[in-house]
C-alpha cells in the first residue's frame, strides 16, 4: 500500500505530473480510484481531494468503486428480461452474495453489472463474462461458468 | 481607455473591462446567474448574451472584453428570446417547488422565470433527483435546484481557499459535491450559501423561519477585530438569519462565526451587566461524577450566579481601578498583567497595551495573537 | 538470392495488429532467419513494420519489395506467409491470387499522400528510417537558417488551416503567439481524437510520430517556445508507445533537449497521455487538463495563442496539422497551397467508414468532391445498396445527402452544406439507415459527453436527445420537428464552446435534408428504413411460411403461435420486436413494416 503511494508520488514529482497523472496511477495500481489512496496522496501533496474527485468522476475510464477480477455483465434488455435475465441476476446476487446497491464481491473476485442491451437478442438471455458474450444462458450454465472462474483463481 | 456604445449610450472604460462591467457603469443590468465581480469569469449560464455589431453570434457580456468602437445592444427581442429559452431549459431540470423553497421571493431563477413569464415548459424531460444527505448543522444542500452557476465552487476556491467542493460527473448529471460525495466537511464559512442564486444551498439554521418581511438591522460582528459588517434579519425581535451587504468593508464576505454563530444573542446565559464576585474562590466545590460506580473524577463546578453581585458599569470600573492601584502600591506594577482579546479592534488593543505599559508601568501584556 | 535486395513491409497499425499483423511480421522474420537471411535496418534485406497504409478493410497488408519491384499482398494471415516466402521471395514468382487487386489500386490512385506519405512506408519505431526519408532536415533549416518570421510567412503562404475542426489558419495563429511577449511559450499537439469513427490522428501518431515531433520543433522555433506537450488519448496504446519511443530517440540523438542544432535554443517535449473524453479535444478544455483541472472549457476572452496554458502564449495544433509542417517546409509553401483550394491548402485525411466497399484512411487534396471520395476511392456502396447520406466530422458533424455530393470538400462548402470538417470522420450510410435513429445515436454520445458547464449544452442537448428518443418510439408530437430546429439553433447560437456549437449538427442537418423521414416517424408512426424497433410491426407471410417452427423456437416473448407444418402467426400484443424471428426464418416469411 505505502509502496504504491510512494511510487505514485515519485512519479508525480519526477514527471511534473498533475492530478490526472496521479489518478491514472491510482487506477493502475488499485484498479479503481480508492478514496483512501486519494485522501492520503492529497494530504501528502497538499492538494484538496475535491479536485481529484471532480476529475475522477469526469472520465468513464476511472472507476469509483473497486472492480472484481472477473466482470459479469447481465443484459437487461427486454428480450433478455422476458427470457429470464432477472432470475439469473437474482440467483447470481445470491450466489456471489452481493446486494442490490453494490456490484463487487467481498473477495474482489467478481463484479456483477447490468447492461441495457448488448444487441444479441436472438440468443437471449445474454450474459457477458469478461467481455465474451454467452447466449441462451440459464442458471445451470451460469453456475458452471462461475465455478470454472473460481477454480481458475 | 476604450470607448464603446451600449444601447445608444457612449462611454469610455478601461480596456480590461468586460461588456458586463461597462454596462453596469451605465446602470444597465444584463440578466445573469453565474456572474460575480469578485470571482473569476465563468460564462456558464449564457443569459448575459448581448449583440455586438459585426458579430454574427451573440456574445456573453461577462466574458467579452470591450473593444474600441464596439456597438452593443443589451436587449433586443432576439436576445430576450434566447435568454428566455435558456431559463426555460434551466426550469425543465428544476423541481419548481417554489411553494416550499426557502429562497422563494429572493431567488434569481424565480425572478427570471417571472420576468420571462415561463409557465408551460416545452422541454419537460429527465430531472436530476438526489437523495438528501449532509448531516452538518449549517448548510443545506438540495443539488437538484442547482443551476450550475459555479459561484459556490469559485468562492470556495478563490476567496476562501478551502476547495471543499468541486464539479463532478458530466452532462446533465454534473453535480457540485464534496469529494467522493461525502457530507460537507469544511470550515462552514457559508460563503457558498451567500452566493447561491437559487435554493440549492441554504442555511439550515434559518429554514422554515420565514422568507420575507424581516426587519433589517445593520451592525458590526462582535467576534473579532476585523469588524465585518453584518445585516441581521430580525423578526419579532429575534435574529432569524445573518448576512452581509456587498458595499461593506468586508464586501459581503463572512466567516462561520459571523454567519452562523448568532444564537448567543438570545441566550439566557448571556451576561448583560458587569458582575463582581462576592464569594471567594475557595468556596467552589469539587463534585464527584460517578460513572457505573467507579471512582468518580473530580470536576470543578462553575461559579453560580449567587457567587456574584450585579453592579453598574461605574461601580465595576471604580472597583477595578481601586484594586489595580492597591496591587501596584503593595506589590509593584510587575505584579499586574494584561490579557487582551482578538475580539477587540486594533485600536482597542493598542489602547489597552498603552494603558498597561504607560499607565500601570509593566510589560506584562499579551493577547491570543500576541502583541 | 542473397545478393538481391529484399524489403518486406508489414502494416502494423492498431487495425492490423488486431488482424494479426504482429504474427505475420514474426512469421516473415522466423522464415527469414531459417533461410539464413540476416535482417536489420542497415542490411539490404529486411523485414519491417510500417504504419497504417489506410486500407484497413483488407488487413493485413504486406509489401514485398524485391530489387525495387513492389508487390502488395492483402488479407494476409500468418499461415499464408510460408507460401509467399517460398514462391515469391525464393523463386521469384509472386502469389498472384493474394496480390492486392483493382480495388487496392483504385483506393490509392485517387489519393494524394502528403501527411501520410511516410505512413506505411517507414518503420515508425526507427529514427534512422525517418532520417533516411529526409526527416529532421527541415527542422535543422528552421533552427539554423530561417528566421521565425520567415517560417511563419511560409506557413501563411501555404494556406495551412487547422485540421482539428474549426480550420483556423495555422500561420496566423503562430503569428499571434510570436508577437505576444512572454517569458514562456508552449506548443501543444492535440492528439485527443475522441470521435467514434475517426482514426486519422491515431494512424499518423502510430505510423509517423517523428513528423509530428518535427512539426512541433518548427512551430516552437517559429513562436519561440521551449516547451511542448503531446496530448494523446491513453487508450491509443500503440500511439503512446511509439510516440514515447520517438521522443526517447530524439533525446538520445540530441534532437530535443538543450541547444538544438547548436542554435542555442532549447526545446523539451513531453508526452501527455490522458483519458479520452470528447470535450478534451476543445483547446481550452485540453489546456485545463494539462493544468491538472477538470476538462471544462473556459470562455475565450483572449486567444489561446496569446494567453493559453498557465496564461502563457500557447499554440494548440492538431496532430495532422503539425505533421503537415515538415512537408510544407521541405517542398515549399506554393506546392502545398497548390494542392488545395484558394482558401485552404494541402490535403485532408479522412477516415472513410460505414457502408462503402473500401473503408480505411484516405488522404485527398482539399477541393475534391465527396462523390469522388465515396464512389471512386471508396468504391461505392457495398452490397449493391444505394447511397443515402454521408456523415462528416464525427458526432458533432452533419449528414449530407446525395444532392450535395458534387460539392467540394473544403471548410467553406462543408459549412454551407450544414456540416463541418471536424477531425475527418466520414461515415457513409446506405438506404437501410434511419436518419432519426442516427441522429439519436450521435446525440446520445454528445449529451453524455457535455462537460456540464453551460446551460444550453448541458440541458439542451439532453432535451434534444429525449425528443428524438420520443420520436423513434412513436411518441413524437406534431410540433417536435420545429421544436428540435428551434432548440438546435438555440444551442448552436448560445453555447460556450465549439462542442455545444456543433453538437446539434446531426439533428439540424438531417432535418434539413431528410425532413420527410422525421414527419413519417411522427405522423405515420413508421420507420421507412425499418430501424426504429418500436415503430415496426412483424407479421408472418402466410404463403411463404412452411410452419417449420424455427421462429417460434427463437422468439423470446413466445409471441409466435402456430401448429407444425401450418403457417404461423405473430401475436402483435406479445411481440417485442427484437427481430430474432427474421434471422431464424430461412424462407423469408417474416414481413416487417
Amino acid at each position: 500500500m505505502n509502496e504504491c503511494l510512494d511510487k505514485i508520488i515519485d512519479n508525480y514529482l519526477e514527471n511534473e505530473g498533475n492530478v490526472l497523472t496521479i489518478l491514472q496511477d491510482i487506477e493502475k495500481y488499485y484498479g479503481y480510484i480508492s478514496e483512501d489512496a486519494v485522501c492520503r496522496i492529497a494530504r501528502e501533496l497538499d492538494i484538496h481531494p475535491s479536485r481529484f474527485f471532480g476529475i475522477a468522476s469526469f472520465y468513464s475510464q476511472f472507476h469509483l468503486k473497486p472492480r472484481g477480477k472477473n466482470i459479469i455483465t447481465i443484459c437487461r434488455g427486454t428480450p433478455c428480461h422476458i427470457k429470464g435475465s432477472e432470475k439469473i441476476l437474482g440467483r447470481m446476487r445470491m450466489e456471489l452474495d452481493v446486494s442490490r446497491d453494490e456490484e463487487t464481491t467481498e473477495d474482489q473476485l467478481f463484479t456483477l453489472e447490468e447492461v441495457n442491451c448488448v444487441g444479441a437478442c436472438g440468443i437471449s438471455p445474454v450474459v457477458a463474462i469478461n467481455g465474451q458474450v454467452h447466449g441462451e444462458m440459464d442458471i445451470n450454465k451460469m453456475m458452471r461458468e462461475i465455478s470454472k472462474l473460481r477454480a481458475d483463481n | 481607455m476604450v470607448s464603446l456604445n451600449i444601447d445608444g449610450k457612449q462611454l469610455s472604460v478601461d480596456k480590461s473591462c468586460t461588456i458586463m462591467d461597462a454596462a453596469s457603469k451605465l446602470g444597465i443590468t444584463v440578466p445573469n446567474l453565474c456572474h460575480n465581480p469578485d470571482l473569476s469569469t465563468f460564462g456558464g449560464c449564457r443569459l448575459c448574451l448581448v449583440e455586438v455589431e459585426g458579430n454574427p453570434r451573440p456574445l456573453a457580456a461577462c466574458a467579452t472584453l470591450v473593444q474600441e468602437g464596439m456597438q452593443v445592444k443589451s436587449s433586443t427581442p432576439y436576445l430576450e428570446r434566447l435568454r428566455s429559452t435558456n431559463v426555460e431549459l434551466l426550469l425543465s431540470d428544476h423541481p419548481n417547488d417554489c411553494m416550499l423553497c426557502e429562497r422563494a421571493g429572493n431567488c434569481k431563477l424565480q425572478e427570471l422565470a417571472y420576468y420571462y413569464g415561463i409557465r408551460e415548459n416545452r422541454f419537460e424531460g429527465t430531472r436530476r433527483t438526489y437523495d438528501k444527505q449532509d448531516n452538518n448543522p449549517f448548510v443545506s444542500r438540495e443539488m437538484e435546484k442547482c443551476v450550475m452557476c459555479g459561484q459556490c465552487v469559485r468562492i470556495c476556491e478563490e476567496i476562501q481557499g478551502a476547495r471543499a467542493i468541486d464539479f463532478s460527473y458530466k452532462g446533465l448529471w454534473t453535480k457540485v459535491t464534496p469529494p467522493f460525495e461525502k457530507d460537507l466537511d469544511c470550515e462552514f464559512c457559508g460563503q457558498c450559501v451567500g452566493v447561491c442564486p437559487t435554493g440549492a444551498l441554504t442555511g439550515k439554521m434559518w429554514s422554515n423561519k420565514g422568507r420575507q418581511k424581516f426587519r433589517e438591522v445593520d451592525t458590526v460582528c462582535s467576534y473579532c477585530g476585523c469588524g465585518c459588517n453584518l445585516t441581521l434579519a430580525v423578526k419579532k425581535n429575534q435574529i432569524v438569519r445573518v448576512y452581509s451587504r456587498k458595499n461593506t468593508i468586508n464586501e459581503g464576505m463572512l466567516c462561520a462565526k459571523g454567519r452562523f454563530a448568532y444564537e448567543f444573542v438570545h441566550s439566557p446565559d448571556r451576561l448583560s451587566r458587569p458582575l463582581i464576585r462576592v464569594n471567594p474562590k475557595s468556596n467552589w466545590v469539587l463534585e464527584d461524577t460517578h460513572d457505573s460506580g467507579g471512582p468518580g473524577k473530580q470536576v470543578q463546578r462553575s461559579p453560580a450566579l449567587q457567587d456574584f453581585k450585579e453592579v453598574s458599569w461605574d461601580e465595576a470600573l471604580e472597583y477595578i481601578a481601586f484594586k489595580i492601584r492597591e496591587i501596584k502600591e503593595s506589590s509593584g506594577p510587575d505584579a499586574i498583567g494584561g490579557l487582551s482579546s482578538a475580539r477587540c479592534t486594533n485600536e482597542e488593543n493598542y489602547l489597552f497595551q498603552k494603558f498597561i505599559r504607560a499607565v500601570i508601568g509593566t510589560n506584562n501584556i499579551d493577547h491570543c495573537a500576541r502583541y | 538470392m542473397r545478393d538481391k535486395e529484399l524489403i518486406v513491409k508489414v502494416c502494423s497499425g492498431t487495425g492490423s495488429v488486431s488482424a494479426g499483423g504482429a504474427e505475420v511480421l514474426q512469421a516473415f522474420e522466423n522464415l527469414g532467419s531459417s533461410y539464413g537471411i540476416e535482417t536489420g535496418f542497415k542490411n539490404g534485406c529486411r523485414t519491417q513494420k510500417v504504419g497504417c497504409r489506410g486500407f484497413c478493410s483488407r488487413d493485413v497488408l504486406v509489401d514485398v519489395i524485391l530489387d525495387g519491384e513492389k508487390i502488395t499482398y492483402e488479407g494476409i494471415k500468418p499461415d499464408m506467409v510460408p507460401r509467399i516466402f517460398e514462391e515469391h521471395i525464393i523463386q521469384g514468382r509472386p502469389v498472384l491470387e493474394w496480390v492486392a487487386g483493382d480495388e487496392h489500386k483504385k483506393f490509392h490512385s485517387g489519393q494524394t499522400k502528403v501527411v501520410l506519405s511516410l505512413c506505411g512506408e517507414i518503420d515508425p519505431e526507427e529514427l534512422d528510417a525517418y532520417v533516411a526519408a529526409g526527416g529532421y532536415e527541415t527542422s535543422l533549416k528552421a533552427y539554423t537558417q530561417l528566421s521565425p518570421e520567415e517560417i511563419i510567412e511560409g506557413i501563411k503562404r501555404s494556406n495551412l488551416r487547422g485540421r482539428g475542426g474549426a480550420g483556423f489558419p495555422a500561420g496566423h495563429k503562430w503569428e499571434f503567439a510570436r508577437k505576444t511577449r512572454s517569458d514562456k511559450k508552449y506548443v501543444i499537439c492535440n492528439g485527443n481524437e475522441s470521435d467514434p469513427g475517426a482514426f486519422a490522428d491515431r494512424c499518423i501518431m502510430e505510423g509517423d510520430p517523428h513528423s509530428i515531433i518535427e512539426g512541433m520543433m518548427i512551430c516552437a522555433r517559429a513562436i519561440g517556445a521551449d516547451k511542448g506537450y503531446i496530448y494523446v488519448r491513453d487508450s491509443y496504446a500503440l500511439a503512446v508507445k511509439r510516440l514515447r519511443r520517438a521522443l526517447e530517440q530524439c533525446y538520445e540523438q540530441g534532437l530535443l533537449g538543450k541547444n538544438l542544432f547548436d542554435s542555442g535554443l532549447d526545446l523539451d517535449i513531453r508526452l501527455y497521455p490522458a483519458p479520452g473524453a470528447f470535450i478534451c479535444g476543445e483547446a481550452t478544455a485540453l489546456l485545463k487538463v494539462i493544468e491538472g483541472k477538470r476538462a471544462m472549457p473556459v470562455p475565450r476572452m483572449h486567444r489561446t495563442a496569446e494567453k493559453g496554458l498557465w496564461e502563457r502564449p500557447t499554440i494548440v495544433n492538431n496532430a495532422e496539422t503539425l505533421a503537415n509542417v515538415p512537408r510544407i517546409m521541405s517542398r515549399g509553401a506554393e506546392w502545398f497551397a497548390g494542392l488545395g483550394t484558394e482558401t485552404s491548402g494541402g490535403t485532408k485525411v479522412f477516415s472513410l467508414t460505414g457502408k462503402v466497399k473500401n473503408t480505411g484512411l484516405v488522404e485527398i487534396p482539399l477541393g475534391m468532391t465527396l462523390r469522388e471520395i465515396i464512389h471512386d476511392i471508396g468504391g461505392g456502396i457495398s452490397n449493391g445498396k444505394s447511397f443515402k447520406a454521408v456523415q462528416l466530422g464525427g458526432p458533432t458533424g452533419g449528414c449530407i445527402p446525395e444532392s450535395f455530393l458534387d460539392h467540394q470538400v473544403d471548410y467553406e462548402s462543408l459549412a454551407l452544406a450544414g456540416t463541418i470538417m471536424g477531425s475527418g470522420g466520414m461515415v457513409v450510410f446506405d438506404q437501410d439507415t434511419c436518419m432519426v435513429d442516427t441522429s439519436k445515436f450521435f446525440l446520445e454520445i454528445t449529451q453524455a459527453e457535455s462537460c456540464g458547464k453551460c446551460t444550453p449544452c448541458r440541458i439542451g442537448i439532453r432535451r434534444m436527445y429525449e425528443i428524438l428518443d420520443r420520436i423513434t418510439k412513436g411518441k413524437g408530437r406534431l410540433w417536435d420537428i420545429e421544436l428540435l430546429e428551434e432548440l438546435g439553433t438555440h444551442i448552436r447560437t448560445t453555447s460556450l464552446c465549439g462542442f455545444g456549437m456543433t453538437a446539434p449538427n446531426p439533428v439540424l442537418s438531417t432535418i434539413r435534408h431528410f425532413r420527410d423521414e422525421y414527419a413519417v416517424h411522427i405522423k405515420d408512426k413508421k420507420c421507412p428504413a425499418l430501424v426504429c424497433k418500436d415503430l415496426l410491426s412483424f407479421s408472418c407471410i402466410q404463403e411463404n411460411c412452411t410452419g417449420c417452427g424455427m421462429c417460434k423456437k427463437v422468439c423470446p416473448a413466445d409471441a409466435i403461435r402456430g401448429i407444425r407444418k401450418k403457417p404461423h402467426k405473430i401475436d402483435q400484443q406479445l411481440c417485442i420486436k427484437c427481430g430474432s424471428c427474421i434471422d431464424a426464418c430461412k424462407f423469408g416469411a417474416i414481413h416487417i413494416e
